[in-house]
């Protein structure tokens, strides 16, 4: 029976979190974006108090039902072994295995030195929550927008405006890279030792070990009944059953229930826990707000050597001939000193401090802004773009699904008066200037009014006009770049902000 | 997204899940569906007849013309729509398929130009038209005039004598000065065709009979017209293509003051004894693909015609009319337009007064008077013009502009309005990356101010995706 409980929930959870990441269209996020939201290390980072100690007192009470249930990577481990044991003469694989101490122990303590230090991307590597996020985003995701651009098609041909297309894009390499490799890592791990894992790396399994040993429930192996038959054990995805010794390790015990049907000696029940300990569980093991500053000298780019090339224009073709369409050539990321992060960050560091990397955002921006930077020093941390999509104003989706406070929610109202960046005017790239027609598509489209098209020579009111900044009024939301008519670069350009300020 | 978006998206994806098996197993079906973009729906069932075609003749040089024409201007491409679309090629087989079916049915006027078709026109057209007798079709074909590096003398006569390599033919049927009163007006044409010569020069070709009939054809600004038929003693025009149909016939200048009422302009004609070529008579579709309320209206009146059967027998039930053009890219266009004149069944004047109140109905809407004709593509930036204003005439017509977030409709209305027009339009051609350098505009026959339509498009999209009012 609590079995059946826990795997029913386990589904249902691994299911609504993995639909955050599929849906492109922002409508789940509104009903089940708490899923989200209560993952142990994004709630962390955010100081959401409420969810951390609502799941320690959890684990206090029923052991680490956290990673049974509300991981999906946990449950993505679980689906993998479940399928590994289907085969003929593997149901029971598994063997007691004692703990690796220093291992476990280790990673944990790198995890926090990392988190300290603010090195991000090491903390998104280990994360549990994110690695599933990575997964979903970079193999799952193509897959259901793919399915979706195929209905889409299908409604188009039908006249339907139920589904509509998306851009199905590979965001970064070293991201997707990263993302395959965990996941062929659990795959194999899952399919042979079970929770190997989540027992011997995962940092957030660690932490909960040490409130898991002092649950109030949980399964004993009373040894006057049991008859040595180690089927318990051999069932034991965490390996921590020792029917020899009729010993239980709490700490890499996830709460499965799986023991307690397979005894066919009545031997495993669950227990209310006797005597009391609890008085020990009260040192939380981080501190996510460091005083230590991060350096922002990390600015060096990947490649130094990519210099910005002269931008060969496509050039106004003369007309001879009726019809046809312009070739129009793909737009290149240009170099930007200070990296773009979404308007609810706040600031540079304050994002690098919270990220998880877990690429929420990244899956539910709609507008092709955000993806995981290929930048070392920020490596999978989220950041923005502009040549694909812009920021658009009405838009807030980044900032309503972080579940680590990295981007904190925002209003519409707010964005539009949060300056994240500026545009940066480059000359040679100008239209106006190039092919000698009048242009002004940024100063028209820009939503702050902070470009002004002025006569290009000042002393000839006739020139042709060009755009100037207000850098007051700009909020780097990158709608002049993405509409620059000139390709591959911009005309105009947005450098990010370290820190965000208000208007 | 408010919760009752929410739930009408839910309905309609289930609705739309509960048909699409039977969409994709009826292929057939959506085939169909396509046919509404290029204007005709084939809604006439039934044969089509053969050697019952309605002809006119010429009073100058007695050609027996078929009333319906044949417009090369909309070619189909490989990928089975219009050849100006994308940059695929031209179907020859489904050309010389369409060419082979209209000779058979009685069509003997095929017109086209060097400039149609990205260029291509006159090619496709001389393979298909080669393989009949040359007695059995007249060839019209244009001096066209889109690149000032086409206007000088030489450049001139290189592009007549290379529209009859294109053609196959020694002497050509008909030439028209294309397109005479676009862009520049009267200093324009003065330079194209008269300060060079290029006018005299045709006027000798007449003479030596490679030339069988000289006219033009005229779009924009009316002096022209007028300045070349004040001057027909002297040309002889042989005949004069104008735009024409139920639409234009009183509100041309209503719907653009720069433009000209075709009443006027076939008064012109016929006061002289010109015959009249139309060019336009369904307005590139928009008389087809008309609002709901407008189908009702043509259909309560004779169930069993197509909508666009009304805009044809209109074009040639006047007199003065000498043939019909129709640009046919697909096969039930040809048929439809076959029925309409084997042989035309003239309108009577009850007729022609409910047409006229179609078209004042009609003016209630506020389309946008493309007639996808593509003279002003390819946009140097990208953008696919036409396909934008066709996309927001399109729902225009089916009620999906909706005036304010107040609106009845408005969930549903905005969603047909973006996602279709990311489906008609890729996001690199939209409206919002027109910068109005303006190059288009002086190629627009219908005279649109194509840089201020697509910004008022491009800030309604912006008003839509905002959900602003």
């Amino acid at each position: 029976m609590l079995r059946k409980i826990r795997v029913t929930l386990a589904v249902v959870f691994f299911l609504a979190v993995t639909a955050l990441f599929l849906d492109f269209t922002g409508t789940i996020h509104a009903w089940l974006g708490w899923t989200a939201k209560i993952q142990f290390l994004p709630a962390l980072l955010a100081l959401n108090v409420g969810v951390v100690v609502g799941l320690i007192v959890l684990t206090l009470l029923f052991g680490r039902v956290y990673c049974s249930v509300i991981c999906p990577l946990g449950v993505f481990q679980d689906i993998v072994s479940w399928i590994s044991g289907r085969r003929k003469k593997k149901r029971y694989r598994f063997s007691y295995s004692p703990e690796v101490k220093w291992l476990r122990y280790g990673v944990l303590a790198l995890f926090v030195i990392a988190m300290i230090a603010g090195v991000g991307s090491f903390v998104a590597l280990l994360a549990p929550y994110s690695s599933y996020g990575r997964i979903a985003s970079n193999l799952f995701a193509p897959i259901y927008r793919w399915g979706n651009n195929l209905l889409a098609y299908f409604a188009g041909r039908a006249e339907s405006y139920a589904f509509y297309e998306t851009e199905v894009w590979l965001k970064s390499l070293p991201t997707f890279i990263i993302a395959a490799g965990t996941f062929v890592v659990l795959i194999v791990l899952a399919w042979r030792n079970g929770r190997t894992y989540c027992n011997t790396i995962c940092p957030v399994g660690t932490v909960l070990s040490f409130f898991s040993r002092f649950s109030l429930f949980r399964p004993v192996l009373e040894a006057e009944k049991c008859k040595n038959c180690s089927l318990c054990s051999r069932q034991c995805k965490a390996a921590c059953i020792d029917y020899k010794n009729h010993r239980i390790d709490y700490s890499r015990c996830v709460a499965c229930m799986d023991c307690l049907d397979t005894c066919k000696h009545d031997a495993i029940h669950m227990q209310y826990r006797w005597k009391r300990h609890n008085r020990l569980a009260t040192d939380k093991q981080e501190e996510p707000t460091s005083p230590e500053r991060i350096d922002t000298a990390r600015r060096s780019f990947l490649s130094g050597t990519a210099v910005l090339v002269t931008a060969s224009m496509v050039k106004a073709q003369e007309m001879k001939v009726d019809g046809g369409l312009a070739v129009i050539e793909d737009k290149k990321i240009p170099m930007r000193a200070t990296s773009i992060v979404p308007p609810g960050a706040w600031s540079a560091r304050h994002f690098a401090q919270h990220c998880t990397a877990c690429q929420l955002c990244v899956s539910a921006c709609p507008n092709d802004v955000l993806r995981p930077s290929s930048d070392l020093q920020r490596l999978m941390l989220p950041e923005m773009s502009y040549e694909r999509g812009y920021c658009r104003p009405e838009c807030t989706r980044c900032s309503d699904v972080c579940p680590a406070g990295a981007i904190r929610p925002i209003t519409v109202a707010e964005k539009s008066s949060t300056r994240i960046g500026h545009a940066v005017w480059v000359r040679k790239n100008c239209i106006p200037l190039t092919d000698g027609v009048e242009c002004g598509n940024c100063a028209r489209h820009c939503p702050s009014g902070a470009i002004l098209m002025v006569p290009s020579d000042s002393g000839d009111k006739n020139s042709v006009r060009i755009p100037v900044v207000n850098a007051e009024r700009c909020i780097g939301c990158g709608t002049c770049e993405n509409l620059c008519p000139a390709r591959p670069f911009s005309a105009i350009y947005v450098e990010g902000h370290t820190m965000h300020s208000v208007m | 997204m408010s919760n009752q978006d929410k739930k009408n998206k839910g309905l309609s994806r289930r609705d739309f899940l509960k048909t699409i098996g039977a969409v994709v197993a009826a292929t057939g079906l959506t085939a169909c569906a396509d046919g509404k973009q290029n204007g005709v729906s084939p809604t006439s069932a039934g044969e089509v007849p053969a050697g019952e075609m309605t002809y006119r003749t010429s009073p100058t040089t007695g050609d027996r013309v078929s009333l319906l024409g044949f417009g090369m201007m909309r070619l189909p491409s490989v990928g089975g729509r219009s050849a100006r679309e994308g940059n695929e090629a031209i179907d020859q087989d489904m050309v010389n398929e369409l060419v082979d079916y209209a000779i058979a049915h009685g069509v003997n006027y095929f017109d086209t130009s060097p400039a149609y078709c990205q260029g291509k026109s006159e090619h496709a057209t001389g393979i298909a038209l080669s393989r009949h007798p040359r007695d059995k079709y007249y060839i019209a074909t244009k001096l066209s005039n889109f690149s000032p590096s086409t206007w000088s003398r030489e450049a001139s006569i290189a592009m007549y004598h290379n529209s009859m390599k294109e053609l196959q033919v020694d002497y050509l049927d008909y030439l028209l000065l294309h397109g005479i009163g676009m862009g520049g007006g009267m200093e324009e044409f003065e330079n194209r065709y008269m300060k060079n010569g290029v006018l005299d020069f045709l006027l000798e070709e007449r003479k030596a009979g490679r030339i069988r009939n000289l006219g033009f054809s005229y779009h924009g600004d009316v002096r022209v017209f007028d300045y070349l038929l004040s001057r027909h003693d002297e040309y002889r025009w042989d005949f004069v293509q104008i735009q024409l149909n139920y639409l234009d016939w009183k509100y041309a200048k209503q719907i653009n003051p720069r433009n000209t009422d075709a009443e006027y302009l076939y008064g012109e004609l016929v006061k002289r004894g010109i015959p009249a070529v139309i060019m336009e008579p369904l307005l590139g579709g928009r008389l087809s693909n008309v609002p709901g309320t407008i189908v009702a209206r043509l259909k309560q009146r004779e169930p069993e015609m197509s909508v666009a059967s009304w805009a044809f027998r209109f074009a040639g039930s006047l007199p003065g009319v000498y043939t019909v053009l129709s640009g046919m890219t697909r096969m039930e266009h040809l048929q439809d337009n076959l029925r309409t004149y084997s042989p035309l069944k003239p309108l009577t004047e009850d007729d022609f007064a409910f047409l006229q109140e179609t078209a004042t109905e009609m003016m209630r809407f506020d389309t946008i008077p493309c007639n996808d004709c593509k003279y002003c593509m390819p946009c140097p930036y990208g953008l696919d013009i036409p396909a934008i204003l066709l996309h927001y005439n399109k729902c225009l017509n089916e009620g999906n502009i909706p005036e304010s977030s107040q609106d009845e409709n408005y969930r549903k209305a905005r969603r047909a309005f973006l996602v279709g027009y990311d489906r008609s339009v890729p996001k690199l051609r939209q409206a919002s990356r027109c910068i109005g350098c303006n190059q288009c505009s002086p190629h627009c026959p219908q005279r649109i101010d194509i840089p201020t339509e697509l910004h008022r498009i491009d800030a309604y999209v912006e008003r839509l995706k905002q959900e602003i009012g």
